[in-house]
């Protein structure tokens, strides 16, 4: 399981409902069934991965955030999961409406726009920038909506969702020192991890610990 | 075609249930045999057992060798020790689905307290019907609850019929190439194979057993007719392509030689034989009722249309399994299906499995099926805490 994953199930309660909306290979689930006594759920993508995750005993089913949340029912699970995945579903502000609406809590990861290399390189050279988490042809990438962890940020005050918790993470999905400052983890964060809890009370800066 | 003898009915283990079994329609069957095999040994707990539902013209012979035809079982390739459904494991139960031919009551049964035999007279039987006498047999084997339900094509919804009918009877239901409800190209497909019978001579109004004979020409083109809508183009294509067929007798024969009319393609050929060793092993009058039995099926009717309500609250696993070529029971409806049961927030796995071999791969080599079929139940098992 990747860091990243790991920083997510601690994020999980135990013994939770848990749907992991592009599960892979199945990694998070499984350890979430194993290790924390969840019902654990995945939905996929590739066929691939679904065949090889149901094969191993997994309960994931062929589907994609933008077409099969809409058909889950209000508060079917705990938590909703869509890791590094965001950037490149159709309409990402309605797939995180549809994760809170069907989940208590929703996880989300994603590649961080705003970092430091992303804004120099498109500075310098004036081309789309390449680098190691950014690494397809604009013409290529499935990262049709690209955002920065303030644009994030933006979007849930704007939906008024409250941010529990949240983290700047490297590429290899260690967590990275920039708690302190969301300016400075927009800056220097690659991925950022976001806990958010369907509106119900307090504004971003006052729920959220870090900020 | 020549004229082919009344079917052997042969003698099947069987289970009699005297109380018999009320009916969907509101008859009363007066007595009800249920022919069966299993295979594996129920373990002491009774938790290991397995309902295998088969399909249309399958029958109870999952695993081993049929006693007409004195071919293998139809899937033994998944049922049996050390496959997918492994009989050192699981208990594996099949039952002869009611109105079939195999032993289980059904037209050619004799009616209660006389010398004839229900033929057209039967009465209109459902997959419930079914699946409801199934029951009575798993009770009798000492059976309180099911680990699984697995079936395939009609199967398949005798596997969900079981889930919707005793939700708290069994672990999981594994649906293959099926549907919640029988479509109307479906109906329609069924209403040709039954026209072909209805126009054989030697239908006889459905008592050609009193004439010593079966309607085997209109059997077999419905027959024949339903085994394309098993397959698929592409796979057509792949087996026969527009071979033409040479006089085995003659190597030499040109093409021409072979009658205006005769089997000239492979692929006619290929029918032909399909139909003609069906009717040997099927009886017309339970082709009827059984077409007709799929015709009435459709969860969600019992709920205004609305599918997921027949799924409510339900705490069975389920793993949904559909095949890319599969043009009968297509992907789109196995994801209407799996939408209905995310509705239901019941806990689903769906893979749709990508082959050319049409509707009949869930009996075919398919390694991703098996895997699935392995992978599925074990995870059941690990989950329920089974050894």
């Amino acid at each position: 399981m990747r860091l990243d994953q790991r920083l997510i199930a601690e994020m999980i309660e135990p013994g939770t409902r848990v749907l992991d909306v592009g599960s892979g290979d199945g990694a998070l689930i499984d350890h979430l069934f194993r290790l924390r006594g969840c019902d654990a759920r995945g939905i996929e993508i590739d066929m691939r991965e679904v065949t090889r995750s149901v094969a191993h005993g997994l309960p994931v089913v062929h589907g994609d955030a933008d077409h099969d949340l809409a058909h889950y029912p209000d508060d079917a699970f705990d938590y909703v999961v869509l890791q590094r995945t965001l950037q490149a579903v159709e309409r990402p502000r309605e797939v995180l409406r549809q994760m809170l609406r069907i989940g208590r809590h929703a996880i989300v990861s994603f590649p961080n726009f705003g970092h430091w290399q992303l804004r120099l390189k498109l500075l310098l050279s004036g081309r789309m920038p390449m680098t190691a988490v950014w690494h397809t042809q604009w013409y290529e990438t499935p990262n049709i909506h690209p955002c920065t962890i303030r644009d994030f940020i933006a979007l849930c005050e704007e939906e008024g969702y409250c941010v529990q918790q949240w983290m700047a993470v490297d590429e290899d999905g260690e967590r990275a020192p920039w708690r302190r400052s969301i300016r400075l983890a927009n800056l220097f964060g690659e991925q950022a991890l976001f806990l958010l809890r369907r509106e119900g009370g307090q504004r971003v800066e006052s729920c959220s610990p870090a900020s | 075609m020549n004229s082919t003898a009344p079917l052997d009915v042969g003698d099947h283990q069987h289970a009699t249930f005297a109380e018999g079994l009320d009916l969907e329609c509101g008859v009363h069957l007066p007595s009800l045999d249920v022919a069966y095999r299993t295979y594996g040994q129920l373990s002491p707990r009774r938790d290991n057992a397995i309902v295998v539902c088969h399909a249309f013209t399958g029958d109870q012979y999952v695993a081993d060798t049929h006693p007409l035809t004195g071919k293998p079982g139809w899937w033994g390739r998944m049922v049996g020790p050390g496959r997918p459904i492994d009989t050192n494991r699981f208990f594996v139960i099949c039952t002869n689905v009611l109105g079939g031919c195999m032993g289980s009551t059904g037209p050619r049964s004799l009616k209660p307290g006389s010398t004839e035999r229900w033929g057209t007279d039967f009465p209109p039987i459902t997959v419930r019907d079914m699946v409801r006498a199934q029951y009575k047999l798993v009770c009798s084997l000492g059976v309180e609850r099911l680990f699984a339900v697995v079936g395939g094509s009609m199967g398949g919804m005798q596997a969900l019929e079981w889930a919707v009918t005793y939700p708290r009877m069994m672990l999981a239901v594994m649906p293959i190439a099926t549907a919640p409800y029988h479509s109307a190209q479906n109906i329609a497909f069924n209403e040709v194979g039954r026209q072909a019978i209805f126009a054989d001579p030697d239908w006889h109004g459905g008592r050609y057993w009193e004439q010593n004979i079966v309607p085997a020409r209109g059997l077999a083109v419905a027959r024949m007719m339903a085994h394309i809508t098993y397959l698929s183009e592409e796979a057509l294509t792949r087996k026969f392509g527009r071979r033409v067929r040479r006089d085995p007798k003659d190597a030499q024969a040109p093409e021409a030689s072979l009658a205006m009319f005769g089997d000239v393609f492979e692929v006619e050929s290929y029918l032909r034989y399909q139909g003609s060793a069906f009717v040997r092993r099927f009886d017309a009058n339970s082709y009827l009722t059984i077409t007709r039995a799929m015709d009435w099926f459709d969860l969600a009717a019992e709920h205004d249309g609305e599918l997921p309500a027949a799924f409510a609250g339900t705490p069975v696993r389920f793993c949904v399994v559909s095949f890319s070529s599969d043009w009968l029971f297509p992907t789109s409806t196995s994801r209407y299906l799996v939408r209905a049961l995310n509705q239901a927030a019941a806990n689903v796995s769906f893979v749709e499995i990508e082959t050319d071999k049409g509707h009949d791969s869930f009996l075919l080599e398919e390694p991703d099926l098996d895997r699935t079929v392995r992978g599925f139940l074990g995870g059941v098992a690990d989950h329920a805490g089974l050894a």
